[in-house]
Parts: C-alpha cells; structure tokens; sequence
C-alpha cells in the first residue's frame, strides 16, 4: 500500500486573503444591514466562523452574532458507525435563530451531508429568514444537492485523497493540505 | 476519524464491570446530552426507529418516567409495562416474557426487578441490550451513573474527593453501584449507619465505615444520604424512625457545624424528618432536583452509547452462549 502524502494547498497567508474575500461576499450577499449570525459547524468550522465574525466587525462595524452547531446525533450513518462518536456540543446564541440571517461556515464541503445534518438541526432550533453555506474548500464529490454560497476555494481531489484545514487553536498553524493515500499526481 | 468514547458493550448491567474510561466517556457524553433538554425541540433523531421497552416489574415513577423522558428525547420508541397486568402476573417467566418482547422486534429492555441478578440473567438470553434500572439490593447503575455527574459538575474531578454514603446502606443497590463507581473514579469512600443497615462485609469493597454522622461530616466534602427503605424492613433494623433522626439523621444544625462546604445528595424518594432534615433538602448545600436533571442525561447519553450494541455479543446471547 502507497504511503499517504502531504501537500500545503493553502499557506496561512492565503488562508489569511481567501477569509478576507469570503468575509466581503457574506456584506455582499446579505446587504451587511441586518444583524447576521455565523454558526461554525465543530470543530474547525467554529474557528473559521470566529475569524470570519472578525473581519466582518472591521468592515460593517458590528460584530456578527456567532454560535457553534455539533452534528453528530443528526449524522445519517451515526447507526452505522460504532463505538459511537464523541457528542460536542451546540450553542447558539440567547434569542434563538427565528428571522435572522444565518449562515454556516465548515472547513470542507465534500459529500454534503454534513450540511445536510446542520441544516436539520438547525431546523429543531427556529426558521431563519435566510441560510447560506460558507465553505473554506469546496472539494466536489457531492451525495446531495447542496452548494456553497461563499467559497474560498475550489479544489479537484482524486478518490482516496483527504483535505485538511488548520486553524492554530487545534492544529497550531492555519493552512490547508492536501493528505493522498495513493501519492501526488 | 472521529473521536470514540470506549464501547460499553451489548449492555449495562452495573458499575462494577466498567472501567474508569468507560465511565469517564458515559459522564463526558451525558455533560454534552444536557444541552438538549435546554433546546426549544428537546429532540435529536438519534434512536429514530429504535423501539425499547421499559419493564419494571417493581415500582419505580421516578426511574421510569426519567428513561422515558430520556428515550423520547432522543426520539425512540417505547412502550411500558408492569407485572400487574402483564403476563407476568398470570406465571410468565421472565425469560418469555422477554423472549414474546423480542419476538416483536424490539432493539432495548430497560429493566427494574426484584430479583438481585435479574438483569444479568436477562442480559444473557436475549440479543437486544439489556440497561439495568435497579435489580434488587445489586445495582442501579444510571443512579450511580447520575450522583458522580452531579457530585462532578460541583466539585470537579472525583479523584481523591472524600464521599460518605450515610443510611441504609444494606438493603441499598444504589450503595453499591456508588461504591463501585466513586471508587473506581479515584474518590475514598466511606459509609455511615447503624449496625443493622450496613452489610457486614462493607468495609470489604474498600471502605471506611464511620458508626456516628458527625465523624462523617467531619470527614465528607460530599455526603449521599439513603432513604429509610422501610418497606423492606419486616422490623428491628432501627428502635424508631424518631431515634433513627435523632442519631443519624442529617440535620441543619450538623451539616452548619462542618469543616467544609458540604454537598448533599439524596436519591429520593426522601423520607423528610428521617434521614434527611426538609431544611438540608431544600436547603444551599442540596443538588438533589439537580441530580434528577442530570438523570435524564445520564440515561440518554448510556442509551446513546448502547445503540447499535455489538454484533457478535448480540449473536452469542441470542445462542446463549455469553457468559
């Protein structure tokens, strides 16, 4: 069996740039008026999501509200999969979720079930008024019709590969990488 | 990969099979289990299509009503029964009993009996996992489960936490399952009581055996105070329920005298004027509503981890062939 690769695909710097671009499409796309919440899907996704609830303080002047959603128990293969999986925890902010604009932030949108589970969770909290998915790496593969409104990057992965993000407060450094089982092309 | 919390097999029967890392991952999962009581829809899809059957041949409206609680909350579903009214009172075996249940295609018993071993016998005959919920003066382990996440949510890690077990410790399986897990946390224990309450063989499981209350005040940063089971005493355990208070009864006036910031928990029922004063209950020291909170945690967090169970031990009851 080959031994697995690693590859920077992103550098902190670019991280650092792509966040900033992403945090300019979130003020496009919801007018940057109303108050927005960001909730970062566990783990990686909640670092992401408070990077990105910086920079959208320094450009609007408001701190986003934000709020971290664990999915586990909503994951469709959690019957599946044994011992059973460590439950995190979800927070959300004081007021709830009814009307606001939402938008959740992951490190990788893949097969979409991840979202799937968010967005089913989600719906046991309230209705907000709007959703939309902002995702550091979009790496294709879909198993569902989920797309990502706000994409930092779009990365072609062959079968078998694995992208990691790392956020400093888990991994001690920002970047993401590129983990091939089968070797690099 | 995601992280797992160490399997805890086909089924709960007790404390005293478990180990430390087992525990420590049923406290960590019901700590993350709390938050959804506290949601707008107390529900997670987690036991969706799972169906579980509470059998409580002996009465219990404060366990029953907090598993069930616990599995709709984590969607399942679940029916009830009681030995009046079942088969059971017409001379069904419990083993059939189980057997007809699982014939129709259940996935969990939830069982409280009489019987000592009940769970165990049980455990061993049919596939679906078997939770114990207090088998006779042997184990309760949801409620020893429950008291280490409430005596941990105060005062943080157990180990080297001093807790007197206080009361009738003899006819208690909540003592036991205590005893077995405090102790596998690292906390010391003791016991308190009169002669006639406490096994003989106590201090063999590893205990001190304190005769006066006020030494174990003295010595306790957590006491567990039992109910007087006095529908299990045929008489002469104890002079009068009014000599039982004077001597062992947890009062203000000795709880205010202690050296520390005691915690007080009780597993209810409480016999008020007996074994506990109605102003150390209601009282600062007391976590008791709070352990019933956190009961409905600890049993959704060990159905959360039971679910799915393990194939070949599932295999091997359904032969008969587990030990």
């Amino acid at each position: 069996m080959a031994e697995s690769q690693r590859r920077t695909l992103m550098d902190a710097a670019r991280v650092e740039g792509v966040l900033a671009r992403m945090a300019e499409e979130i003020v496009q796309l919801t007018g940057g008026g109303s108050p927005l919440l960001l909730v970062g899907v566990e783990r990686r996704g909640v670092q992401l999501a408070a990077r990105l609830a910086a920079l959208l303080a320094d450009r609007t002047g408001t701190a986003p509200l934000t709020g971290s959603l664990d999915i586990t128990l909503y994951r469709d293969d959690l019957m599946t999969v044994g011992p059973r999986p460590v439950v995190g925890q979800t927070r959300l902010p004081v007021g709830g979720i009814d009307g606001r604009e939402l938008v959740i932030v992951d490190d990788v949108l893949y097969t979409g079930r991840t979202v799937r589970a968010a967005l089913d969770e989600l719906a046991d909290f309230g209705r907000p008024k709007r959703i939309l998915l902002a995702v550091l790496v979009d790496r294709g593969g879909r198993e569902l019709p989920i797309q990502g409104d706000i994409v930092g990057e779009r990365v072609e992965v062959r079968d078998g590969g694995r992208v990691e993000v790392l956020v400093p407060e888990i991994d001690g450094s920002l970047g993401v990488e590129l983990v091939d089982a089968e070797g690099l092309d | 990969m995601p992280q797992a919390v160490p399997s805890l097999g086909k089924d709960l029967l007790g404390l005293e099979g478990l180990t430390r890392e087992q525990i420590t991952g049923i406290l960590d999962t019901a700590e993350a289990f709390k938050e959804i009581s506290e949601r707008p829809v107390k529900k997670v899809p987690v036991l969706r299509n799972k169906t579980i059957v509470n059998a409580f041949f002996e009465n219990s409206t404060r366990t029953r009503i907090s598993f069930e609680f616990a599995e709709k909350r984590l969607a399942a579903d679940t029916v009830n029964i009681s030995s009046t009214g079942s088969s059971v009172a017409k001379g069904e075996t419990l083993v059939d009993t189980a057997r007809n249940l699982e014939a129709m295609r259940i996935d969990m018993v939830v069982i409280r009996h009489g019987a000592s071993g009940s769970a165990q016998f049980l455990a061993d005959r049919i596939a679906s996992s078997v939770i114990n919920a207090g088998d006779g003066k042997h184990e309760h382990p949801t409620q020893g489960l429950l008291d280490l996440l409430t005596i941990r949510d105060h005062r943080g890690p157990l180990d080297g936490l001093h807790v007197c077990i206080c009361g009738d410790v003899l006819h208690s399986r909540v003592a036991r399952s205590n005893i077995h897990g405090l102790r596998k946390m690292g906390a010391q224990v003791a016991v308190c009581g009169p002669a006639t309450l406490l096994p003989a063989q106590v201090a063999e499981m590893g205990v001190t055996v304190f005769r006066r209350i006020e030494e174990a005040i003295e010595w306790a940063d957590v006491l567990n105070i039992l109910r007087l089971q006095l529908e299990r005493m045929t008489g002469g355990f104890i002079p009068s329920l009014r000599e039982y208070n004077r001597v062992f009864g947890v009062t203000r006036a000795r709880v205010e005298a202690a050296p520390r910031d005691i915690l007080i928990l009780h597993p209810g029922p409480m016999n008020r004027g007996v074994e506990i004063d109605s102003d150390v209950a209601d009282g600062p020291h007391s976590v008791i509503l709070q352990q019933v909170t956190n009961g409905v945690a600890v049993r959704m967090a060990v159905l959360y981890l039971l679910s799915g169970g393990q194939p070949e031990q599932a295999e091997a009851a359904k032969t008969g062939g587990a030990a």
